[in-house]
């Protein structure tokens, strides 16, 4: 994308009722980019505010999901006045395809973008059947 | 605001947010409200702090000016795949911001100073003393 370009306006996506949560804050899905390179598939999500220690992602069932956890006690003592947008914990899973090592994961966050990547499986070599 | 359980401070933050969305608050002019970043605006004590979501953006991209009482937040993000990638979904924008807001108080820009921490950017913004209101004694 060009530099000269005005950067837009996301409006947050809350997340729908689906996989709706216990406690009755909100949630919102985190935008996200997903890209693939020749060994590795990469998942870049923004979850600005969530801390590393209240990030968690997993992988169960060939889902991988990331649940980011807002510290709300940052806002103590902050009594809004103006606002353009609301804050909450951030949620959202993928499928994955089985081409994806599952123990080939990694995880990093900088500047409130997590990156994920996903490690594809090497593929078998092809076998030439025989015809008997 | 005080809470003992932090379930109901979230919501409580959450609903006060809501109730108060795109508040006239703001004067009027400049660049008001809809460009980038999304800012909120609070009150700490006397002091104002003004915090925006700036995911994927380095601290050195960012620039804070503040002059009278008009805080300018300008900046470009950046986003990079490296090469031989194919996209499968793009959902990130990325390009470069210029945003002007006029507080309808004084602050005192010597004091300002602005912070970025996992993607997000607080501006303390502390009241001018001669702008804080005095209590007048009644005779």
């Amino acid at each position: 994308m060009e530099r000269s370009q005005e950067l837009a306006v996301q409006k947050k996506k809350e997340m729908e009722g689906k996989q709706e949560k216990t406690f009755p804050a909100r949630y919102f899905v985190p935008t996200a980019d997903i890209f693939e390179t020749g060994d590795a598939l990469t998942l870049v999500m923004e979850v600005p505010g969530v801390e590393k220690k209240d990030l968690d992602v997993s992988l169960q069932n060939g889902v991988l999901s990331v649940d980011g956890r807002i510290d709300f006690g940052k806002y103590e003592g902050f009594e809004p006045v103006y606002s353009e947008y609301n804050i909450g914990h951030y949620s959202r899973a993928f499928a994955l395809s089985d081409q994806i090592d599952p123990a080939g994961i990694s995880a990093d966050l900088a500047n409130g973008v997590l990156t994920l990547t996903l490690k594809k499986i090497k593929e078998a070599a092809a076998r030439r059947i025989e015809i008997g | 605001m005080a809470y003992d359980d932090p379930f109901d401070a979230t919501l409580s933050l959450q609903q006060a947010l809501d109730a108060i969305r795109d508040s006239n608050w703001l004067e009027s002019g400049t660049s008001g409200g809809g460009g980038y970043p999304p800012i909120n605006l609070f009150r700490k004590g006397e002091d104002l702090v003004a915090v925006a979501e700036v995911p994927g953006i380095e601290k050195k991209d960012i620039d804070v000016q503040v002059r009278g009482n008009v805080v300018r937040i300008a900046g470009v993000k950046a986003l990079n795949y490296g090469e031989k990638v194919s996209i499968h979904r793009r959902e990130r924008l990325a390009g470069r911001f210029d945003r002007a807001i006029s507080l309808p108080v004084e602050i005192d820009a010597e004091r300002v100073r602005a912070e970025c921490h996992d993607g997000v950017l607080a501006v303390y913004l502390p009241r001018a003393e001669r702008d804080k209101p005095k209590s007048i004694k009644v005779n």
